[in-house]
């Protein structure tokens, strides 16, 4: 099972023939992912890494049947793109490009929620790594390799953290359903919630791994949605500790700038909400190993 | 990114929003011919900071003669002011901005900001101005007026006028609320504002408007199509370290400890500077080098956060994704070879070519200590830099 991406969905590369689209295509491919092509305006009709290369998503979905995309446009066109998939009927949208101004990101969910739910694109990122279903596919710019396959299902804000998780986890010999990466921008495509919901429903995700960190009020409602409607245990991490109030810290959401954003806040809440959570940032494969032995 | 008051409501007023007669000045002399150019017998002459409370850190300082005005200036200019928003290092005052007096008969708020909860502009009011809108959330709730914006239509009239009544705006001054209501708005998402505060907003004596105070922060991802906003970027109001990172496209906050790191991934940091403070130290700053660490990016982000002085030891913690560790690894050894680094090194690579990373920071022959885990370099880190501190003792 695992949710979102397998090896049988159709993915195009929005942003194709550029340097990084080019790039991280040929590792999606080299992973077993089913890219199907790209898409660039005005180099329609080319091929690319032996590829098809459309002017329009619509184009995509009409004549390979591309149902996934990756945008890899820069910040100042990235949100169109993303409107441009979900018009087209892309069912499933992951956003790599940093850098996307907050209105646009208000425009472009204003614009999905236009769409009936049954229709909806589903959109992750920006800002974020992707999304990978070990050994079935990958749609994002990760080390494929540190994941292997398994029950934990993982939502997190950081890249390289959702990294360090993965190998903690390799290194016990846990493996992972899905990794969703959600982004590091105050206003995301999918929320910890919106991922933790289909991870409940996945047959095969067993525990959920959500990694956190400080502002924004995503994690605590997280929290309240698996005390209300998880069976599976949640597991949780937030950064930022040491963060002081105020000041970004690298990540555009990563701003403590109201009262419960900071991450010992975020502990307190979760902790009486009844998630477990990592002591420190080494022990989150540890303390995922311990509640499945409890399963 | 932040601006000045003055900017602000220089911003506001294209935008129909009406503030006291006022002049900016950078010298004392400069102060005074402000003060005589605005006629009236009060003036109001304020810091101009990058940070709010600046009323009790003696920043604003109202004036009824010349004389007053050139004591005020001379009091401010080239000083640093310490806010509870600034943090002891405080904030250097180089601009003053010289107000004319307003006599005030009601003092109200208004703010517009970027709600990431509801993913909408959310407009807040309350009929009681000149406090922290937080202290008045946390004592009466009820007070404060929340309005949501729909960001396909924008702010109505309709909305904006139940602002207006619930700030308790006589009915005769309606429209004017309406239109500085609405004025606020524009410039918010013309612009590309998270945050626009005006506290207070005051009706004066003669039953006008005005804007006394404004605060705007900008999204700094939208910068790169809003250049006028971009060149109000005041660099005095910034660390140093944190312009000399921008200027080198890294991401860095300077903190008050003395640990020094250097990581790769904004969450993975954070997770870092955590697992030191749990190791028992303190980070020094809060550095993401990015994912194409290159040498000479490596190198720079070694420089920068050796530049505090405060730094004992440092930390690298690199799990490498799109790049190597033995990329990595040769970057950080020519960092340490050129910049001629006296103090302790941990160094912890994970990732992509691990094995091949580590044999070229083993072979280098440099005193580099390296942790296979992330609780292992923040202890060994944290050691060499108790270590550091004993011998100095």
């Amino acid at each position: 099972m695992a949710i979102l991406i397998n090896e049988k969905t159709k993915i195009i590369v929005q942003g194709f023939t550029g340097r990084i689209g080019t790039f991280h295509a040929q590792e999606m491919i080299d992973y077993g992912s089913n890219v199907v092509g790209g898409v660039t305006p005005g180099k329609g009709g080319q091929k690319h890494l032996g590829l098809p290369v459309f002017n329009t998503v619509k184009e995509a979905v009409e004549q390979v049947g591309a149902e996934a995309s990756i945008v890899f446009v820069p910040p100042a066109f990235a949100a169109d793109s993303i409107m441009e998939a979900a018009d087209a009927g892309i069912k499933y949208c992951v956003s790599i490009t940093d850098g996307i101004p907050t209105q646009d990101m208000m425009t472009v969910k204003n614009f999905l929620r236009r769409f009936p739910k049954a229709d909806r694109m589903l959109m992750t990122g920006p800002n974020c790594a992707g999304t990978i279903s070990p050994g079935r596919a990958m749609l994002g710019i990760m080390p494929g390799h540190i994941y292997i396959r398994g029950n934990v299902g993982v939502v997190g804000r950081s890249g390289t953290l959702g990294y360090e998780a993965a190998d903690q986890m390799r290194l016990l010999g846990i493996g992972i359903s899905t990794s969703v990466g959600i982004g590091g921008d105050p206003i995301p495509g999918s929320s910890h919630r919106d991922i933790l919901e289909r991870l409940e429903q996945d047959p095969e995700t067993k525990v959920a791994l959500m990694i956190g960190e400080i502002g924004g009020p995503q994690e605590v409602e997280a929290g309240k949605f698996a005390k209300e409607n998880m069976t599976k245990p949640l597991v949780a991490y937030i950064a930022g500790l040491t963060a002081p109030e105020g000041r970004r810290m690298g990540h555009a959401g990563a701003i403590i700038s109201s009262a419960g954003e900071s991450a010992a806040e975020k502990v307190a809440m979760l902790k009486e909400l009844g998630v477990t959570i990592c002591p420190t940032p080494s022990l989150m494969g540890q303390t995922v190993a311990e509640v499945l032995a409890k399963m | 990114m932040n601006i000045h008051e003055y900017q602000a409501k220089e911003i506001l007023a294209q935008y129909g929003v009406k503030i006291a007669e006022g002049g900016l000045a950078y010298s004392v002399v400069e102060a005074v011919q402000r003060a005589r150019e605005i006629e009236g017998d009060v003036w109001v002459v304020k810091a101009q900071i990058h940070s709010g409370a600046r009323g009790k850190a003696g920043g604003i300082k109202v004036c009824r003669t010349h004389t007053e005005v050139e004591q005020a200036a001379e009091d401010l200019i080239g000083k640093k002011l310490v806010t509870h928003q600034t943090g002891p290092a405080g904030k250097i005052c180089s601009r003053i901005y010289v107000e004319a007096g307003t006599s005030i008969s009601k003092e109200m708020y208004l703010s517009f900001m970027v709600d990431r909860a509801s993913e909408r502009i959310i407009m807040i009011g309350a009929a009681e101005g000149g406090m922290e809108i937080e202290k008045l959330a946390e004592t009466n709730p009820d007070a404060i007026i929340k309005i949501y914006i729909e960001p396909a239509v924008g702010l109505q009239d309709f909305q904006a006028r139940k602002m207006a009544f619930g700030l308790g705006i006589d009915p005769a001054q309606l429209n004017h609320a309406v239109k500085t209501i609405k004025g606020c708005y524009r410039a918010l998402r013309d612009l590309d504002a998270n945050t626009l505060e005006i506290n207070p907003l005051a009706i004066t004596a003669n039953n006008e408007i005005v804007a006394l105070d404004a605060k705007m922060v900008f999204d700094e991802n939208a910068l790169f199509r809003r250049h006028k906003i971009a060149e109000l970027r005041d660099n005095t109001q910034v660390d140093n370290r944190e312009v000399a990172a921008a200027e080198a496209g890294l991401s860095y906050v300077g903190l008050d400890g003395d640990i020094g790191c250097m990581i790769n991934g904004a969450g993975l940091a954070m997770a870092t500077m955590d697992m030191i403070k749990l190791a028992g130290g303190e980070p020094a700053n809060f550095l993401d080098v990015g994912g194409g660490a290159s040498a000479e990016r490596t190198e720079k982000a070694f420089r920068l956060v050796l530049a505090d002085a405060n730094v004992k030891a440092m930390l690298v913690n690199i799990f490498a994704g799109i790049n190597r560790c033995d990329w990595i690894a040769e970057g950080v050894v020519q960092a340490v070879k050129n910049i001629d680094m006296k103090i302790p090194l941990v160094v912890r690579l994970s990732g992509t070519n691990v094995e091949e990373g580590r044999s070229i920071i083993k072979n280098s022959g440099l005193p580099i200590i390296t942790a296979d885990t992330l609780a292992e370099a923040a202890e060994k880190v944290v050691r060499a830099r108790n270590e550091v501190v004993a011998q100095k003792a």
